[in-house]
């Protein structure tokens, strides 16, 4: 459901965590005694859990998370997963970026939003990822996405200190960034590094004014994560049209010591969240917003003695003021039998199902082109 | 305009290292293209790096990537054995650990002195040394893998990322891989504190190992690990997996790696000249380099590559010239590499890092060429005083076009497309010549010289390898 004409073009943040997020350990089953049994080692255990209700509770160090989720403004989606889910970082994270499981895809589905969204490529900044290397899933022929690792330096030949010395440097990188003749690959890479030269003056020109417009009460936490947050925030209340923003935050392959590092993880998650949620609510800029935070896969039900191995039936989180809060999908079976493979959880949605939610009815636009496909979608949005 | 020999040059030491100065360049010229690779294939010829110059200067720096990020990157452009460091980064591509999971920088530190000691031997031993290096058992788990709870990490990534590749084992397979190398670990080192870093040693524990039957990849046997890694080192898939890795990061970018077994590769001929000499070897790496570097294919893929952000650095420093004793900043130079998308030491994921023109986005392109350009202002650093007095001592002037040409020339043998080219004389040609007699303003002549090797490396060409 889109927003009412005479409001600001609906805007979606995605928050990647890579390396697998432990959905069980996140939204915990924690009356279960199979969820009990299964993992002696990383167990959440009783005086952890923020209960939802008398099956399911958040993980305690999760706690502004469930804040949100109290305030209705958090959608859990159970079980997202797809069919004979791929264990391999690799091809796992392809996956999810590409919605293409059987063949390698060359298009990320963020990639193609921002083409739905920007057809003519009116604007560089209609896509901007926050980091250093940009995810597949924003990566597509023809399709620019703004890579800013550091917002408040971004920019060609900032080291030039003269003025009309740097203007002549960039306008000769401007006369030499430009279509080649050269065919095959090369060709393709030289006019792809054309492309993206261009771009990143155009881009570098208009995001230079943002951080001196921003002044915020509230603090981020010093994370990778938070910083990344706030960096978002920065260029949403510059106005600068951006309609996704993507986010990475890495660590969670936990095959080994799980119970500390998930701990950490969380709480540097939910508090980026829940600050960058304040921040925006602040400038009367949250409304617009919508986060959905996904994951590669999620991690096997017996856990290994020390951390968790690779496994499917994740879970994804879609956080705005638009958003109608509560459990979606179904919480994958805990009963042994129907287990999938004999150790995983089966996935009650398909993530490409996700994806089309957000895509139809949050974006409005058409899903079935991006995802590969017509998926059963949630309905999250009031 | 450039010489081809000096081009062929040019490129291998571009490929086998990180690349060569035009003055260095022009030392080489008199001498054939397979001499000069018969060296680079030998780096014993050479002297290795001093390794007390950097216990002395940067012995006691704390437990973290970025000092031993610098530090590597020091070696690559001081080192008299530039395949060396090449085939260890090479390796360290392939094998990605990462330092940030054990921060435990003398395992990391070790990985990357066995890589460089090993790398450009038989597969076999190379396999065997990872699978006893207690970096990669902690990275990915095997100390946590037990003869009565495997944990298959190691097992898994063994065979789909550091030997065949997917599509060539089953599930069942990675099981089997994983119980052989039950028992595989390392002993603890003593804790940091108060006694300072300790290494790590291998340890084969034969109580926690699963000696039982196991069949692996269609034979059966009590395998333990060195047998599994003697049956992968024998499957055709394995010497293809690792002639195309070989080929993606000497040769041509290729696609990633999940589509490997999706898609041929660019150029099937290539990948089958280097499998057969990988079989004929039985799997020596320098022998299959050997055929590599000689072949018409390497010599034709000129601009095919673009540079990783290690090697688009270590290029930079080469040519502004660093001093031999590491200075207290190093960690400049892994900071410049991390704004570029490669923190050395600590690749995103064990699948490593996606390369070519997948390094290139708008902020990463930016960070590139910023680097360079910052590198190359200081007219008092020593590569770029070496420049401009070769360009002095050239006559009277130079016209804009003469003044390009040599400054390609002098930052590496640099292939420029005929449009840079063009636009470069054009902007050099609004100061007109460039007077070299001894009447004429030299400061200002050492300002126009810099700010074209600035042009330079801003430009596209030099951001591939």
């Amino acid at each position: 459901m889109a927003l009412n004409a005479d409001s600001k073009n609906p805007v979606l943040v995605v928050v990647q965590l890579t390396g697998g997020n432990d959905f069980m350990n996140t939204i915990v089953p924690y009356s279960s005694g199979v969820y009990h049994d299964s993992r002696p080692t990383v167990r959440v255990s009783e005086d952890e859990i923020i209960p939802i209700d008398n099956e399911l509770g958040f993980y305690s160090k999760a706690a502004p998370l469930k804040d949100l989720y109290d305030q209705g403004k958090m959608a859990i989606v159970q079980g997202v997963g797809y069919p004979d889910s791929n264990r391999s970082h690799f091809r796992g994270m392809d996956i999810v970026h590409t919605c293409e499981p059987d063949a390698v895809g060359t298009e990320g589905w963020v990639a193609k939003a921002v083409r739905s969204l920007d057809p003519s490529k009116k604007n560089v900044l209609t896509c901007v990822n926050i980091g250093r290397g940009l995810p597949r899933a924003m990566a597509a022929p023809g399709v620019t996405v703004t890579s800013v690792g550091n917002l408040d330096k971004y920019g060609l030949m900032t080291g030039l200190n003269e003025q009309s010395q740097r203007q002549r440097a960039i306008d000769l990188f401007e006369k030499t960034y430009v279509p080649v003749m050269t065919e095959g690959h090369e060709g393709v890479v030289m006019d792809y590094l054309a492309q993206t030269g261009r771009d990143v003056l155009e881009g570098a020109d208009r995001l230079s004014s943002v951080p001196a417009g921003y002044s915020s009460a509230r603090e981020y936490p010093d994370t990778a994560i938070g910083q990344s947050l706030r960096d978002i925030a920065r260029i949403h209340l510059a106005n600068m049209g951006t309609r996704i923003f993507y986010a990475s935050h890495g660590g969670y392959d936990y095959h080994s010591n799980q119970v500390p590092t998930h701990a950490k993880l969380m709480n540097e998650l939910s508090m980026a969240i829940s600050t960058f949620m304040d921040d925006l609510g602040d400038h009367g800029a949250r409304e617009e917003v919508v986060i959905l935070v996904f994951t590669e896969f999620g991690r096997r039900i017996k856990d290994n003695g020390s951390g968790t191995d690779h496994g499917s039936g994740g879970g994804s989180y879609i956080i705005g003021d638009r958003v109608k809060g509560g459990l979606y999908a179904d919480y994958p079976s805990l009963d042994p039998n129907h287990w999938e493979d004999g150790e995983d959880l089966a996935h009650t949605i398909d993530f490409r199902g996700v994806y089309a939610t957000v895509l139809e009815q949050w974006l409005s636009i058409e899903a079935v082109p991006i995802v590969g496909g017509k998926f059963e979608q949630i309905h999250p949005f009031n | 305009m450039l010489d081809r020999h000096v081009e062929d040059i040019a490129h291998l030491m571009r490929r086998a290292g990180f690349g060569l100065t035009g003055l260095e360049l022009e030392s080489h010229a008199g001498r054939s293209y397979d001499e000069i690779l018969e060296d680079v294939l030998h780096p014993e010829r050479f002297p290795a790096a001093d390794d007390d110059i950097y216990d002395r200067y940067q012995g006691t720096v704390d437990e973290h990537e970025v000092h031993s990020a610098g530090l590597w990157i020091h070696r690559m452009v001081h080192t008299q054995r530039p395949l060396e460091e090449k085939i260890a980064l090479f390796w360290h591509h392939v094998f990605a650990t990462g330092m940030s999971k054990g921060e435990h920088r003398h395992s990391s530190n070790r990985q990357i002195d066995m890589f460089r000691s090993v790398g450009l031997g038989n597969f076999r031993t190379i396999l065997l040394e990872l699978s006893m290096d207690p970096a990669m058992l902690y990275w990915l788990d095997n100390n946590e893998n037990h003869k009565d709870q495997p944990n298959e990490n190691y097992g898994r990534e063994l065979l789909e990322l550091f030997s065949m590749g997917v599509g060539h084992y089953s599930e069942q397979d990675i099981k089997m891989a994983a119980r052989a190398f039950t028992g595989w670990t390392f002993k603890q080192p003593i804790p940091q504190y108060t006694q300072g870093s300790y290494p790590a040693e291998f340890v084969f524990i034969e109580s926690d190992h699963d000696d039982s039957e196991k069949t692996f990849l269609g034979e059966t046997g009590r395998f333990n690990g060195q047998d599994i890694i003697d049956i992968i080192v024998k499957q055709p898939a394995t010497a293809r997996f690792i002639c195309r890795h070989l080929y993606n990061f000497f040769v041509a970018d290729e696609p990633q790696v999940p589509a490997w077994n999706q898609l041929p590769p660019g150029d099937p001929q290539a990948i089958d000249i280097m499998t057969q000499a990988f079989k004929d070897s039985d799997g020596e790496i320098r022998a299959v380099l050997r055929v590599m570097f000689s072949s018409d294919f390497f010599k034709q893929a000129k601009l095919r590559r673009v540079k990783s952000p290690a090697e688009l650095v270590a290029g930079v420093l080469k040519l502004v010239g660093t001093e031999p004793v590491p200075a207290s900043d190093i960690t400049r130079y892994s900071a410049a590499t991390t704004f570029m998308g490669q923190i050395l030491y600590d690749p995103p994921s064990v699948e490593g890092w996606h390369t070519g023109h997948e390094w290139i986005d708008g902020g990463t392109l930016t960070e590139r060429v910023n680097f360079a350009v910052d590198e190359l202002a200081d007219k008092n650093r020593i590569g770029v005083r070496k420049i401009i007095e070769a360009l002095e001592t050239q006559g009277e002037s130079l016209s804009p076009s003469e003044l390009v040409d040599r400054g390609a020339m002098l930052i590496g043998a640099l292939h420029l497309d005929s449009v840079t080219r063009r636009a470069l004389i054009e902007d050099v040609s609004v100061d007109g010549d460039l007077s070299l007699s001894s009447m004429g303003d030299s400061a200002n002549a050492s300002d126009r010289i810099v700010s074209l090797l600035q042009s330079l490396v801003s430009c596209r060409e030099y951001q591939f390898a």
